[in-house]
């Protein structure tokens, strides 16, 4: 037996014995685990499992066993990975400091930093948020404004992020600022991490029109940061920033693919609302709604050739791009379908009138306005396809 | 196989490309179309694709096939689309050695098999009746007459029906059932009218008048209509292919265009009401390619389900159908006023493509037969 297949055996009997039967069922989106600290469990099988876990390293599978990783070559890495899928365990923890910024420190981070804050990010003890857009600052990020003056052995932050996503319950932020105020605008701009307990930072959930949200607008006032918490150079944030945001389109690739199906199934749906549809009406409706349901079924599809393609080492740089902007449009278009094929059971708002399936619903179909914006508004991913992938000239 | 092409599927798709594009390229096919070739295709082109070895790619090799797996015909098919190129393949193939293998007698089976794979013989599927496909309806009778059969009745779409050695002819027997009969093109009472479509392709109209038929003419295969299921996924699928080999070729005209074309001082693929279109084409290429690579993924494997099979054939058909009905609509818009003259091949790619579109199952077609897999 070749030392791979042995690894195969033992990380299948090690997750059969070890990942609690209740977490290898889909997982509802309000059932997914954040690290930091103030983690908490909706079960006593989330606890066991996430513990497992952490104690393996294999929150990080692949990262290296000083900075806290399970310290897994790309090809045991791979084995960890199809043996989760094939028991579908669920992830033993979401944390947006492992997808974006441990690989940022892992590349360009010097020693010390990572000694410093990859082993906490590794455990799940740090939860992280992302400060970059701002008020005059979404698609064209380049033109952000939050000061950093330098100040000693400090910086001091001024000014104000927004849209950052759990920043009322995270911990740490990692975040973009302007040092170079002087600077064309892509050569100002610097990485730095920072500690939300800061003095001078404050929080300020948005409502959405989705409701309550754990979206924030957060303000620095006079925020003190130690130099050392500078990652890369001075004014050399961005190319930093466009690294980063290349591991949140991939790490959002592969979240979307674990978090299908989603607990909204068009299918599920039109099997009870519409179960019979006989007028020419309600067979059109119908049909839009198969439609739909191939349409996801083909994207699923380009989610494995996707896959295939990169374990060929062929270039998946096309279908990448294609990504982020199908998985939210489809989902968009399915909630549109969803609230016709429901009608009014579909808008309820609040109250004893509507199953809380039916409350989700609408919040789901409210929240999915978000995600065509999010991470790359839909129109920044058609600008990307044409320019990189189409290669068609810019604007004058 | 798998969602992208392996090695021997890429150098049959490699070696496709360079031979089309030698011998078969869209000139080609305004040849025929101009001088009004009556059966659409070359006969010498023909040859040469067999010699190559198209007929045999899925045929077993104790019919003289290479047994290299249906899989082969995805590649070839996307080559033949974005040549445009037209040949029996499908016809005389796909569709009737596939048939001819799950319904004949052995000793048909052994005879006919050989010679459709090598040319010495062609024969095409007599199937539609109606204008839009439901291949469950047939109304074509066969009355059984002491030893011999008596076929009454119309078909019509028959791709590759005109100057064919035999049709294929699905049929209704007197206790209702399908069933399938070898009619010989030298037979009398059968009326052959070449119907001319916007593809200038061979389609034909056949006209059975109390056609007289020996008994051993119905292939006596047990259940026609299964068998006919599992032969038109097969041609479904090469359909999808050819769409998107015809839709790829059509975008990467129309993205060279977009960065030639000068207008207001600028070339016009840097305005961004196209540039988003375009990407929405590209989007839609992908996701299409996808689903023809299960479809086709799906033929190859034995153990795949009829439902698996009817679903992922479907989706396939449908996708690419409707891609490639954006992507020739678009190309024609884009090229502006030079896009609707007869001289650019683009309106050779969008007249194809329609037909294509609607052969062997629409979009609603598709999408229907999709959902009664999700029951
Ligand atoms: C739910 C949610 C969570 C988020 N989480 C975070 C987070 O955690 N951290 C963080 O830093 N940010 C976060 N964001 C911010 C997100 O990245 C921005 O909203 C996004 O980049 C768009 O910026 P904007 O909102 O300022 O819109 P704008 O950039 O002002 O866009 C307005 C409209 O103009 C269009 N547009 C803009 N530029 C172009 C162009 N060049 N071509 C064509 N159309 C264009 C856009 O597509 C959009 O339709 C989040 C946003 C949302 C909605």
């Amino acid at each position: 037996m070749t030392d791979i297949e042995q690894f195969r055996l033992q990380t299948r009997e090690w997750l059969e014995a070890n990942c609690p039967t209740s977490m290898r069922t889909p997982m509802p989106i309000d059932e997914m685990v954040w690290g930091g600290r103030n983690l908490s469990f909706v079960s006593e099988d989330q606890r066991l499992w996430f513990e497992r876990m952490r104690d393996k390293g294999w929150f990080v599978p692949d990262w290296p066993v000083g900075y806290g990783g399970g310290g897994l070559d790309p090809q045991r890495l791979a084995v960890l990975e199809s043996e989760m899928r094939r028991l579908r365990c669920r992830p033993p923890q979401i944390n947006l400091g492992i997808w974006m910024l441990g690989p940022v420190l892992l590349e360009f981070g010097t020693e010390e930093q990572k000694r410093e804050l990859l082993p906490p990010m590794a455990r799940g003890e740090i939860r992280w948020c992302q400060g970059f857009s701002e008020p005059n600052a979404g698609s064209d990020l380049a033109s952000l404004q939050t000061s950093a003056r330098e100040d000693g052995d400090a910086f001091i932050i001024n000014g104000t992020k927004i849209w950052t996503s759990y920043g009322n319950m995270s911990d740490w932020m990692y975040a973009l600022v302007r040092t170079g105020p002087k600077e064309p605008k892509h050569a100002g701009i610097s990485l730095i991490v920072l500690d939300m307990n800061s003095a001078g930072v404050n929080v300020e959930p948005i409502d959405l029109i989705s409701g309550k949200s754990s979206f924030c607008q957060v303000f620095f006032d006079d925020v003190r940061v130690p130099k050392r918490q500078l990652i890369g150079e001075l004014n050399g944030g961005w190319p930093l920033a466009k690294a980063l945001l290349q591991h949140e389109r991939r790490a959002m690739s592969k979240f979307s693919e674990i978090s299908l199906p989603t607990h909204f199934d068009l299918l599920e749906y039109l099997r009870r609302y519409l179960p019979d549809a006989s007028s020419p009406g309600e067979i059109a409706l119908q049909q839009r709604a198969v439609s739909c349901l191939m349409e996801e079924h083909a994207f699923r599809l380009t989610h494995r050739r996707i896959n295939e393609t990169m374990r060929a080492r062929q270039d998946a740089s096309g279908l990448m791009a294609i990504s982020k902007l199908v998985h939210s449009e489809q989902e968009r278009d399915k909630f549109e379908v969803l609230l016709d094929v429901m009608g009014q059971r579909a808008l309820g708002w609040s109250g004893d009138g509507f199953s809380e399936r039916e409350l989700a619903l609408t919040n789901t179909w409210l929240n999915s306005f978000a995600q065509t914006i999010a991470g790359g508004s839909s129109e920044v991913q058609l600008n990307v396809i044409a320019k990189r992938v189409l290669g068609l000239p810019e604007a004058k | 196989m798998g969602l992208i092409y392996n090695e021997e599927q890429q150098q049959l798709q490699d070696s496709a490309r360079e031979f089309l594009a030698a011998r078969s390229p869209v000139a080609e096919q305004r040849r025929l179309r101009d001088e009004a070739v009556p059966e659409g295709f070359s006969l010498g082109i023909w040859k040469e694709m067999l010699e190559l070895g198209w007929g045999g790619i899925a045929a077993p090799e104790q019919y003289g096939g290479l047994e290299f797996g249906f899989q082969g015909f995805g590649p070839v098919f996307e080559e033949i689309g974005r040549h445009l190129s037209s040949a029996p393949l499908l016809s005389s193939v796909v569709l009737s050695a596939s048939l001819l293998e799950s319904m004949g007698s052995e000793q048909q089976r052994e005879k006919l098999i050989p010679e459709l794979i090598n040319g010495q013989r062609r024969l095409a599927l007599a199937l539609d009746e109606d204008c839009r496909f439901r291949p469950e309806r047939v109304g074509l009778k066969a009355r059984k007459d002491g030893d011999y059969y008596v076929l009454d009745g119309k078909k019509t779409w028959v791709v590759d029906g005109f100057g064919a050695d035999g049709w294929l002819t699905v049929a209704r027997l007197e206790d209702e059932s399908l069933a399938i009969f070898l009619v010989d093109a030298t037979v009398e009472r059968v009326q052959v009218d070449h119907l001319n479509l916007v593809d200038s392709r061979n389609h034909a109209a056949l006209t059975f008048d109390e056609v007289r038929l020996p008994a051993e003419a119905k292939l006596p295969g047990k259940d026609a209509l299964l068998a006919l299921e599992t032969v038109l996924d097969r041609g479904t699928a090469c359909l999808a292919a050819e769409l998107l080999g015809m839709s790829e070729s059509l975008f990467e005209r129309t993205v060279d265009y977009l960065k030639t074309r000068v207008q207001f001082g600028v070339p016009i693929g840097s305005f961004q009401a196209l540039q988003h279109r375009a990407a929405r084409l590209y989007v839609d290429l992908q996701l299409a390619r996808s689903a023809v690579l299960a479809a086709f993924e799906c033929l190859n494997d034995p153990e795949a389900s009829a439902t698996e099979r009817s679903s992922l054939v479907s989706l396939a058909k449908w996708k690419a159908g409707e891609m490639a009905h954006r992507v020739s609509n678009e190309a024609v818009q884009m090229h502006g006023g030079i896009g609707v003259t007869d001289e650019l091949d683009v309106g050779l790619y969008l007249k194809r493509i329609r037909v294509v579109q609607v052969q062997l199952g629409d979009s609603d077609y598709h999408c229907e037969r999709y959902a009664a897999t999700l029951r």
